[in-house]
């Protein structure tokens, strides 16, 4: 077992509050997104269940125990995220070796042949790694720590186009071999939006979603039309986002999209689909 | 199998509908085995979860099976069922479509039929 869960948990910097009052239960061996807007709180909600960050109130749990500060607890859980927390000027498969130290099940032979498969010389310093090479060592050491949890902070961040489909395919791979926990933080939504089983939304330090990403997609329509069609459409459905480009007009509304054939045949003059993850994650959090 | 995903319905959806494609022009044979979730996961970048639930979708309609510690295979008759499905689809998936479409243009119904009659020609 290793679900986690957050209780009334609360991080204040300053005035802002990063995160409020979150109640969020994240259930084992699936894949997440977590997706907000630049400082909605994801990276302050993932360093606070790795422990990097002590919270103001609320606790954090991995199967009802508790676990700030508890080692047994953190080694189950391997957070890649932006920052570079390993010590200037050390090679590479020196890290490697730091890092097994803390996390016992790391797989050296497996963070080996990934660096091959990704042209990565393990004898080289971090440091002198390009941003995007940089991100790779880090999704390495990831994928090969064998953790129940794997948190993924930006990890395509620099990567190229082929890169990072490369590591979508990694991170699928593994967890194919190993189901565990995976939860991916990025802006890059449409390029993983089919990886992805559930999906936690978050604006201002809040969840607004926490669920099966297939649910959230089929739970809105868009409808476009004549603008006074439209809205006489719209009238009394909760619509979520709209715009108008000449007497076009384009709305999301809450709509169950599984039989929008039924909807396309009743009313001709409008245009029906179904929103992309993008899309929807832009209505919702804006 | 080559698959262009859409975000007009479900990935599960649409890679049930590849299979069943494949199936119909005997590219997966009754009775072979078709590529595996995990296959099927890290080849179109999908969740495995998605992968499952397009091939129970067809297990669930009998055009899948399962052997057992080997993996998915084309039941006998596959074929068949999905001729016999896509048959009764045929009139909403393509036929509504087109009148709306030629409605939207302005052809009418006798243009249609001669249209069709010369591409039936034709062939």
């Amino acid at each position: 077992m290793s679900k986690i869960s957050a209780v009334n948990l609360t991080k204040t910097f300053k005035d802002v509050k990063a995160v409020n009052n979150i109640n969020l239960e994240i259930q084992e061996n699936k894949i997440y997104g977590l997706l907000g807007r630049n400082g909605a709180g994801k990276t302050t909600l993932l360093n606070l269940i790795s422990s990097r960050l002590i919270a103001d109130s609320g606790r954090i749990k991995l199967d009802d125990k508790e676990i700030f500060e508890n080692q047994s607890m953190l080694t189950r859980i391997f957070y890649m995220n932006e920052g570079n927390l390993y010590p200037e000027g050390l090679k590479l498969k020196d890290i490697i070796k730091w890092t097994a130290r803390f996390y016992p099940d790391l797989d050296i032979s497996y963070a080996k042949s990934l660096a091959e498969d990704f042209d990565l010389n393990l004898n080289k310093k971090f440091k002198k790694l390009s941003t995007g090479y940089q991100s790779i060592f880090k999704a390495i050491l990831a994928l090969s720590s064998n953790a129940d949890i794997i948190m993924f902070d930006e990890p395509v961040l620099g990567l190229d186009a082929t890169n990072r489909d490369m590591l979508y395919r990694y991170i699928l791979k593994s967890y194919s071999e190993k189901p565990k926990t995976m939860i991916i933080s990025t802006h890059l939504i449409e390029e993983i939006t089919d990886l992805l089983e559930d999906v936690i939304l978050i604006k201002n330090g809040e969840v607004i979603y926490n669920g099966a990403s297939e649910s959230l997609l089929s739970s809105y329509t868009m409808v476009g039309g004549e603008e006074g069609e439209v809205e006489r459409y719209i009238s009394g459905k909760e619509c979520i986002e709209s715009s108008t480009a000449g007497n076009y007009k384009t709305a999301v509304i809450k709509l169950d999209n599984s039989n929008l054939q039924t909807e396309k045949n009743q009313y001709e003059e409008l245009e029906f689909s179904r929103p992309q993850l993008q899309r929807l994650f832009i209505a919702l959090t804006r | 199998m080559l698959i262009n995903f859409d975000s007009e319905r479900p990935i599960y959806i649409q890679l049930a509908e590849a299979i069943e494609d494949n199936i119909l022009k005997e590219i997966y044979k009754e009775d072979e085995q078709i590529m595996s979730t995990t296959e099927i996961s890290i080849n179109f970048k999908i969740n495995p979860a998605t992968a499952g639930k397009g091939i129970n979708l067809l297990v669930d309609e009998g055009i899948l099976y399962k052997k057992r510690g080997l993996g998915m295979f084309v039941s006998e008759g596959a074929k068949d069922k999905i001729l016999q499905k896509r048959k009764k689809y045929f009139y909403e998936s393509y036929v509504l479509p087109l009148l709306l479409e030629s409605k939207k243009l302005y052809i009418s119904l006798d243009e249609i039929v001669k249209m069709l009659e010369r591409t039936d020609n034709n062939e």
